[in-house]
């Protein structure tokens, strides 16, 4: 299948009057004295999946990671311009930063649970947000979070098993459990598909699209048919700088802008 | 000639042998036409393999006619001395007077008909060349140490004569042997591979022997003391008895060391851990690059301390302070001594700080970083992420980090001499004075002593208790280290 007939064919449609949830504007991303990221502005759209594509080393993640400052861990690391979470800029001193990776959460490339048990990776969030009652609300949040992540069935009996024992594929389902227990309003993906085998890869790319009926995505892939099957926005970044952003379809099939061409081509990257 | 002599030539004939070796094998391969026929080695190996030829069976051989030699002789001494003396502990005295008055004519350089024919002559004439020797010398002892020294003679021609052949007939052997095939590289490698082994094994063997010594001291001393009044007795007492005289019996119970011993390590412990595991996580999670390299070392360089300092500091300083400082809180009665558990556990904390430090950073820093991230990415603050993921994950290297920390702290000797005592009694009071085994074990051999008494052989008792408590507890935290290791990865 071309690429153009898997963006055409399987992208779902995006909402025809979607908000924006997210707006970088002029987003700069500096390592140090090494320049990572050039004035990018652009807005996420509630409820849709964003894709971010581009070759490695193109800031695509950078900019990931600055949506919920998770940029802040790595020494020497700085953020210029102006990044807005509804109407608050996150940048902003005021902002607490637990607070908003409360309510952007994030999966990473690397499934990573914690050596705990499956039930315990998933109340992680919960219990340090306070967000449940009792136990038995906890029980609830924990069990609707796996149903969410497509897990609940492979694991009822053996909650109590760690979620290190999982297979790849399951521990990734696993992590994205563990985020949405904290109920965030935004859910980033750092290339979460890409140490996984195909069939596991079909049931996240399943699980996303289900996803984008409670949470806004935003997701960095490497695989261009994903960004087509997966995303209804797509940005496309080279060398640091966002080189075109429209609809998922738009971006594929008619792409404006040579470089992008050249990418979804497959002549450059 | 000496020892040292006939390596050196040992080592010149290997050198010679590296040279003419090397250049036989260029020579041969210069002379071969490439594309028909390859050298296997290159010349160096050829010269690196004759030079092995040549030194070590040559070598070998030295070292072991030589110890076969020290053998012989004191087997003739010994024989020659139990026939005229029955009593074993006079006997063995007048073995080491022999040996000095064989050392004493080889230094005077007398031998055959110089010898004197008295014994009060050989020390005469020892004296006044500034050699001292023992008075109570008999005169059958004279010509035995000559007789001695004679073999011993005979034995190093052999030797010498046997070391020198072999390392020119090894250099031979190598030289003939070298053809353009012959695998010589294979051959050097062979060699290194059991080098490094025996150099592993060097390790290993010490402590077997250790093991051994100690093991064959501590059933002797068994054979005088019951092993069950000393492992449960209540009592430390064991009256030295003056030098040669025997009859007065000691008490030797090891609960009072054993229990001084573990309240010590235990007080350092407890002031060591929370200290040096605040260290490690702020040095692991917190630091930044800068003050990491800074910190770091500055706190490893108190692991570099001999503990003896410590002990000094703890006995002139920290001691007195706290004994005046009790005394400033009590109103006048001082209710820490200053020579107590207290005061020994907290420098002895002190020195453990870097230990548990560096060891528990080592092990939190090898938790992944993705634990962080997931775990931050969930909005959880650093101290949370600490807590809950990262101790968590880290625990059982932490927990094999502290037990490691723990034998040091029981093993610790100059300390806890200095600074806990030598009161050997049970007691719960942290402030005042306790022993431990291993300050028992330096009291037990200090002085001029022979290892006949059960009051010195107590010490070998002691030793292989102390080191059969560490090593379990060293071999326990290794397997909890390994059990745990794949948690991640």
């Amino acid at each position: 299948m071309s690429l153009e007939s898997a963006a055409t064919l399987a992208a779902p449609v995006s909402r025809p009057n979607a908000l924006p949830k997210m707006t970088g504007e002029n987003v700069g991303v500096f390592y140090g004295a090494k320049q990572a990221l050039f004035d990018v502005n652009l807005k996420i759209e509630q409820f849709n999946v964003t894709s971010l594509i581009g070759p490695s080393g193109c800031g695509k993640s950078t900019f990931l990671r600055s949506l919920n400052r998770m940029n802040d861990t790595i020494d020497g690391c700085r953020v210029t311009g102006k990044i807005n979470l509804d109407e608050d800029d996150i940048y902003d001193p005021s902002i607490d930063v637990v607070e908003l990776r409360a309510r952007v959460g994030m999966v990473f490339q690397k499934p990573n649970p914690f050596p705990k048990s499956i039930y315990e990776n998933v109340a992680y969030g919960p219990k340090i947000h306070g967000i449940a009652r009792n136990k038995a609300d906890l029980d609830e949040i924990v069990h609707s979070s796996l149903r969410r992540a497509g897990l609940w069935n492979e694991v009822k009996d053996r909650l109590q098993e760690p979620g290190t024992g999982l297979s790849g594929g399951q521990q990734q389902r696993l992590c994205i459990a563990r985020a949405i227990a904290t109920k965030p309003e935004v859910l980033l993906m750092d290339e979460p598909c890409s140490a996984l085998d195909p069939i596991a890869t079909a049931v996240i790319e399943e699980l996303i699209d289900e996803l984008r009926e409670n949470f806004t995505i935003v997701i960095v892939t490497h695989s261009m048919q994903q960004a087509a099957r997966v995303s209804q926005k797509t940005a496309f970044f080279h060398l640091g700088k966002l080189i075109e952003e429209g609809k998922t379809e738009d971006i594929f099939t008619n792409p404006k802008n040579k470089q992008t061409q050249d990418y979804i081509t497959g002549r450059i990257g | 000639m000496s020892a040292g002599w006939v390596v050196a030539i040992v080592l010149a004939i290997g050198a010679l042998a590296y040279f003419f070796a090397a250049q036989r094998a260029r020579v041969q391969r210069d002379g071969t036409d490439r594309s028909k026929e390859v050298a296997h080695s290159l010349p160096t190996y050829h010269g690196w393999l004759a030079f092995i030829f040549a030194t070590v069976p040559a070598l070998l051989v030295f070292l072991v006619v030589s110890s076969i030699s020290a053998g012989l002789l004191d087997s003739r001494i010994r024989s020659e001395v139990t026939a005229h003396i029955a009593d074993p502990a006079a006997a063995s005295l007048s073995i080491g007077i022999v040996r000095n008055a064989s050392n004493a004519l080889t230094q005077l350089d007398l031998s055959g008909a110089n010898v004197p024919t008295s014994y009060a002559a050989l020390r005469d004439m020892a004296t006044s060349a500034g050699i001292s020797l023992a008075e109570s010398g008999e005169d059958y002892m004279v010509p035995l140490a000559a007789g001695v020294n004679a073999d011993a003679g005979v034995h190093k021609l052999i030797g010498q004569g046997l070391t020198l052949l072999l390392a020119l007939a090894g250099a031979a052997l190598a030289y003939s042997r070298i053809r353009l095939r012959l695998r010589a590289r294979n051959q050097v490698e062979r060699v290194v591979l059991w080098s490094l082994l025996a150099a592993s094994t060097v390790a290993v063997l010490t402590t077997v022997g250790i093991i051994l010594s100690m093991l064959g001291e501590t059933i002797h001393f068994f054979s005088d003391v019951n092993p069950l009044t000393f492992f449960f007795g209540t009592v430390w007492d064991p009256r030295f008895a003056a030098a040669g005289s025997s009859g007065s019996e000691g008490q030797f119970g090891l609960i009072p060391l054993l229990m001084g011993t573990l309240y010590i390590a235990l007080v350092s412990m407890l002031f060591a851990v929370p200290v040096g595991l605040m260290a490690a996580v702020y040095m692991g999670e917190y630091a930044s690059n800068r003050v990491r390299s800074t910190v770091k070392p500055l706190l490893e360089l108190l692991a570099g301390i001999p503990t003896i300092v410590y002990g000094i500091f703890a006995v002139v300083t920290l001691g007195p302070f706290f004994r005046d400082l009790s005394a400033a809180l009590a109103g006048g009665f001082s209710f820490i001594q200053a020579q107590s558990v207290f005061t020994a556990g907290i420098v002895m904390g002190v020195m453990l700080i870097p230990v548990v430090s560096s060891l528990s950073d080592d092990v939190i820093t090898a938790v992944p970083r993705a634990m962080r991230d997931g775990s931050l990415a969930l909005g959880a603050t650093r101290s949370e992420t600490i807590r809950k993921v990262i101790l968590p994950a880290a625990l059982p290297g932490i927990v094999g980090a502290l037990l490691l920390t723990a034998s040091r702290a029981i093993g610790e000797t100059m300390i806890v001499v200095l600074a806990a005592g030598v009161a050997a009694r049970i007691n719960f009071n942290p402030f005042e004075a306790m022993t431990t085994i291993t300050v028992k074990i330096v009291n037990q051999l200090t002085g001029d002593l022979e290892f006949n008494s059960p009051q010195t052989l107590v010490a070998f008792a002691l030793g292989l208790t102390l080191f059969t408590l560490t090593l379990g507890m060293n071999v326990y935290a290794l397997y909890i280290v390994r059990k745990y290791r794949e948690q991640y990865e």
